[in-house]
């Protein structure tokens, strides 16, 4: 199983070194900032959805190991997600604080936005076993359920900011909405939740 | 003949000759190059054949012409800013051009595009373009001043404005075969915008004929408005009584505005206008009234709540 994270994690680490590298050779067009911003901004949202896909495919497959993955897709997606983040504060808007806190309250996109990476940051934190051990099942469960607000705020996010041609952030929102829905399906069919990481021993996988 | 004006950019940063393409060199180049240079088919001989440069004193950098041609928004194409140069090229081939002239005038007409432009002498002029969404370039167009242009129609005292339509085809332009924007795309200025100097009835940039990305053969350049104002692919144009439908407008009327005057003062509802991402540049720019054309336009709308009419 550690490989296999180990792999899943590299295979992550793939859509950024492809964006760092064509932001550097001019492969990102003639915006790259905006083009990088955006870009690390879509896998934040592909990672998100592949998490939450990973239980509906244990579902479906009934294969027990896929589950060992949830946590290192969300745990991507949360990367991509601070990285979608400092590239629009730093790249974008060389971290000029005031424009920033304007944008903040004023552009809709960016305060919906920004309480989704808000609401994130607790869920990526509880992702470590420690926690998880401290927190406990139960409460584990119900601080992660927050991925059903998240989830369609993030797809809100996106469609705030288009001008027009809305085919894009419509098709995320199906797929967000049948993953969130199948999930809700198995709690009504009295199903075993799907619950934290098992913590592990010294000598388990880590991951 | 070099006429200088207060809007101008620098000779020194005009592109450079080897980007030009005379019609002798096209001529030369043979057939096959006539292809990969994208003009029109059937259109005959380049409509860009000679035009006096209205060089100017403005201390920025043209963007490049590999720039300006692969980066546009021109949904009738696709609404990825690569779409058109990747999608226009193939597809749209303007052909023999018609443009027809009508409403409040004296001399309505159905014209063609070289009717409609050649009693005009060509100019080159080399301004901003900033789009509403906070980028811009700086384009050396090629065409004829509108008002020259409208005038020959004897507009009558009841045009208080000037409407255009863009070609519907979609057969050839595939975006159009959804329903992203109200096809086809309409525009419109007050009469005093159309026949002010610096609106330019555009058929070439850098140095060549209009290529398809950029809304050939014919389109507007309204330096001082956002881009979307500066409509591509003319078919029609008619003198109004009456303030005409603006397709950005009748989008997100609270996001678009007829007059859509560039204005770091208003702010888009979603994003602030204050600064721009000049293309090439890493540091943004603080954005200009009027995109730095002021001095020639501000007299347009004085008493005029430029926050009420955006």
């Amino acid at each position: 199983m550690r490989r296999i994270k180990r792999i899943a994690w590299g295979v992550g680490m793939l859509p950024l070194a492809w964006l760092v590298l064509a932001g550097v050779t001019g492969g990102l067009g003639v915006n790259p900032i905006e083009a990088f911003t955006r870009g690390l901004g879509d896998w934040a949202l592909r990672f998100l959805l592949l998490t939450l896909a990973v239980t509906p495919v244990r579902m479906l497959t009934n294969w027990g190991w896929v589950s060992g993955l949830r946590r290192t897709f969300g745990l991507i997606a949360f990367t991509y997600a601070c990285l979608h983040l400092l590239s629009y504060t730093g790249l974008d808007q060389l971290f000029d604080w005031g424009t920033l806190y304007k944008d903040l309250l004023k552009r809709r996109y960016i305060t919906v936005g920004a309480v989704a990476y808000l609401m994130l940051i607790p869920l990526a934190v509880t992702s470590d076993s420690r926690l998880i051990k401290r927190l406990g099942g139960a409460r584990w469960r119900a601080l992660h359920r927050l991925i059903y607000v998240i989830a369609p705020l993030v797809v809100l996010h996106f469609w705030m900011m288009i001008r027009a041609g809305y085919d894009r952030p419509l098709l995320y929102g199906l797929a967000a909405g049948s993953l969130l829905a199948m999930r809700l399906v198995r709690v009504t069919m009295r199903e075993a939740p799907a619950g934290p990481p098992p913590v592990p021993r010294p000598s388990a996988d880590g991951g | 003949m070099v006429i200088r004006h207060a809007w101008d950019l620098k000779e020194s940063d005009v592109t450079p000759e080897h980007l030009f393409f005379g019609r002798r060199k096209i001529l030369a180049m043979g057939a096959g190059a006539l292809t990969a240079l994208a003009l029109p088919k059937g259109a005959g001989a380049a409509l860009v054949d000679g035009y006096a440069k209205e060089t100017t004193t403005l201390n920025e950098k043209v963007t490049p012409f590999e720039d300006a041609t692969a980066y546009n928004n021109f949904y009738e194409f696709g609404t990825d800013k690569s779409d058109p140069a990747a999608i226009a090229p193939k597809m749209f081939h303007p052909g023999p051009w018609e443009v027809v002239v009508d409403g409040e005038c004296a001399k309505p007409g159905k014209i063609g595009l070289e009717a409609l432009i050649h009693p005009q002498k060509l100019v080159e002029r080399t301004y901003r373009l900033r789009c509403v969404e906070a980028w811009s370039m700086v384009i050396p167009w090629i065409g004829v001043p509108l008002g020259d242009v409208l005038k020959r129609f004897e507009p009558t005292s009841k045009a208080k404005y000037v409407a255009f339509w863009t070609l519907e085809d979609p057969k050839q332009m595939p975006g159009q075969r959804s329903p992203i924007l109200p096809w086809p795309y309409r525009e419109g200025l007050r009469i005093d915008e159309a026949v002010h100097p610096l609106t330019l009835l555009s058929v070439g940039a850098y140095g060549r004929d209009l290529l398809p990305q950029n809304g050939a053969p014919l389109r507007l350049v309204v330096p001082w408005k956002y881009g979307f104002k500066s409509i591509k692919s003319i078919v029609r144009i008619s003198f109004t009584e009456t303030m005409p439908q603006c397709t950005w407008n009748m989008t997100a009327p609270n996001e678009y505005g007829f007059y859509s005057n560039v204005n770091p003062a208003v702010d888009h509802p979603r994003w602030s206008q204050a600064t721009e991402r000049r293309i090439g540049e890493f540091l943004r720019r603080k954005t200009l009234p009027f995109n730095g054309y002021a001095d020639q336009v501000a007299s347009l709308y004085q008493g005029m709540d430029l926050k009420a009419n955006f």
